[in-house]
């Protein structure tokens, strides 16, 4: 029993350790969003609070802390309050198998890369969730046109991510980064890349994409009836959810730990700076895209996803894999 | 040890009780909730009989999937009424509760044949033609079974699922008159000749347009 509880108070403490700075880091990025975005525009962006404004999201969260949260009348109670949850939990645990460096990874289970699309494809509920709850029109449709977006979307990741396995031969997410260390998937699989880039735009709501809270159309989606920290939860869900497809995309393209090349001042750098350096790096283009791409159509977005992404994507599986037939580079012989 | 069971209990105490509340429910979006749980609870315990490709695939297919299409109908129909007057002393002649009976009995059976089977023959698990040895992965034996012995069934189901998809769609799809479509091609190839007219405007006599 000892032995056991010994073992709990470790997994905690490593689970505190990852957590804390994935928290502190979503408040940071939310700064970092509005900067990028500002700057594009020409405007400042939030520079008062702190040195750089860098204090900004703080200053939010402690606004929403405070807050009165409201619970409406007619709304179901106990799936209102659970849908923030929900999400805040999902976008959260998928973090547990994010490999920072050689061994350095929470949960290295085998089918790592499984846990994160199927973790992903359950951050719908959450939407769903708070949209049906809410008992009104405006998130109702919000959450209609997310849960549909997302699944549809899921889809071309679905089919991206098998031709990333195609070159590893295993589904544990160290195994392909450890694949890449000669040749980055970036560079065989470029369209792969950039599909993947735009999917995982479309995937967490963001511009172009963000027609479940298009506030010209739906006042906020799925989020108008929350308030206080339970919208608070919603928004460090969302940008927990951005970070994370930042830090998958850099794991399945751009190498996840490793350096760009195996030279001296490259490779002294520890591996989980690389890491944080590639998902800053994607993350900057996230927000590069949200300042200067206007709203897709939805009938447009149905389109890109299911009849121009999902053929690509499957052709291209076609493509790597009688490539790698062709050549006998097929992995695990 | 001990933790084990006590997490096998566990889950398997949500899935029980989730399951229950699917049939319970008086709410249709609750069911569908609960049935989310129940299909969780049961991918946790196949990750714990070490089948986690399984598991995962489970979360991926029936919960990614799956039930939010099943959610989209509930919510969309709005079966929550039709449901309330399934139960009520006014439904019309209890149809249902005949099919219902025939298909419980059929899983009945099921069941028994299965538990059966695990109790009379208990080695039956060591019969397999095909042995798994422990050493390679769970994703991999699976793929060396499915994508070998059990190819033509494989594909067979494969096929299966494309004609009832083809089939779905065509039973839904219904051609409607005076929908305007986006062509790409058409926006694309447009010049400026056909947009724009120059005219010589009269003045107070207006400009005839011809569409």
């Amino acid at each position: 029993m000892d032995s056991y509880f010994s073992i709990l108070f470790t997994e905690v403490y490593k689970i505190l350790f990852l957590l804390v700075p994935v928290l502190v880091s979503v408040a940071m990025i939310v700064w970092l969003d509005r900067r990028v975005w500002a700057f594009v525009q020409k405007r400042r962006g939030p520079n008062v609070v702190g040195p750089f404004g860098l204090f900004q999201s703080l200053a939010d969260a402690l606004k929403y802390i405070f807050k009165e949260i409201i619970i409406p009348a007619s709304s179901n109670k106990l799936v209102f309050v659970l849908a923030p949850i929900v999400t805040m939990t999902l976008a959260l645990i998928s973090w547990a198998v994010i490999p920072f460096g050689e061994d350095f990874v929470l949960a290295d289970i085998n089918v790592g890369i499984l846990y994160l699309f199927a973790v992903s494809s359950l951050g719908v509920y959450g939407i769903i969730m708070g949209g049906w709850a809410s008992n009104s029109k405006y998130p109702f449709l919000g959450a209609i046109r997310s849960a549909a977006q997302m699944v549809s979307y899921e889809v071309s990741i679905g089919v991206i991510i098998i031709n990333v396995l195609l070159c590893v031969g295993s589904l544990n997410l160290s195994d392909i980064v450890l694949a890449q260390q000669n040749l980055w998937f970036v560079i065989p699989l470029f369209p792969m890349f950039v599909i993947f880039f735009i999917s995982a735009l479309a995937e967490t709501n963001r511009p172009p994409f963000d027609l479940p809270e298009a506030e010209a159309e739906l006042v906020a989606g799925y989020q108008t009836e929350y308030s206080g920290m339970m919208y608070a939860m919603f928004w460090l869900g969302e940008y927990a959810n951005i970070l994370l497809m930042c830090a998958m995309g850099s794991v399945l393209f751009l190498g996840g730990w490793l350096s760009p090349i195996d030279i001296f001042p490259f490779n002294a750098i520890p591996g989980p700076f690389w890491l944080i350096f590639k998902i800053l790096f994607l993350f900057i283009l996230f927000a590069l895209v949200k300042a200067t791409v206007p709203r897709y159509r939805y009938d447009q977005l149905m389109k890109l996803g299911w009849k121009i992404f999902l053929p690509f994507s499957l052709f291209y599986v076609v493509l790597t894999s009688s490539f790698l037939l062709y050549f006998d580079l097929l992995p695990g012989k | 040890m001990i933790a084990h069971s006590v997490f096998f209990y566990i889950f398997s105490l949500i899935a029980i009780i989730s399951a229950v509340m699917v049939t319970v429910s008086k709410n249709t979006v609750h069911s569908v909730f609960f049935l989310i749980l129940d299909f969780i609870s049961i991918s946790c315990l196949f990750i714990m009989i070490g089948a986690e490709f399984l598991g995962m695939i489970m979360l991926i297919v029936y919960v990614g999937a799956v039930a939010v299409l099943f959610l989209f109908v509930v919510m969309m129909l709005n079966v929550a009424e039709q449901k309330g007057q399934w139960f009520s002393s006014r439904w019309d002649g209890g149809t249902h509760i005949p099919v219902g009976l025939l298909v419980s009995l059929i899983i009945f059976f099921e069941l028994i044949i299965v538990i059966g089977g695990w109790k009379y023959k208990p080695d039956l698990l060591n019969s397999l033609s095909i042995n798994i040895s422990s050493e390679v992965t769970n994703t991999r034996s699976i793929g060396n079974v499915l994508y070998t012995d059990y190819i033509l069934l494989f594909q067979i189901s494969g096929m299966i699922l494309l004609v009832a998809m083809i089939g779905a769609i065509v039973l839904t799809y219904r051609e409607r008159a005076g929908v305007k479509r986006q062509s790409y091609i058409k926006q694309i190839s447009r010049e400026r000749d056909e947009g724009v007219d120059l005219v010589e405007a009269k003045r107070s006599k207006g400009v005839k347009i011809d569409a």
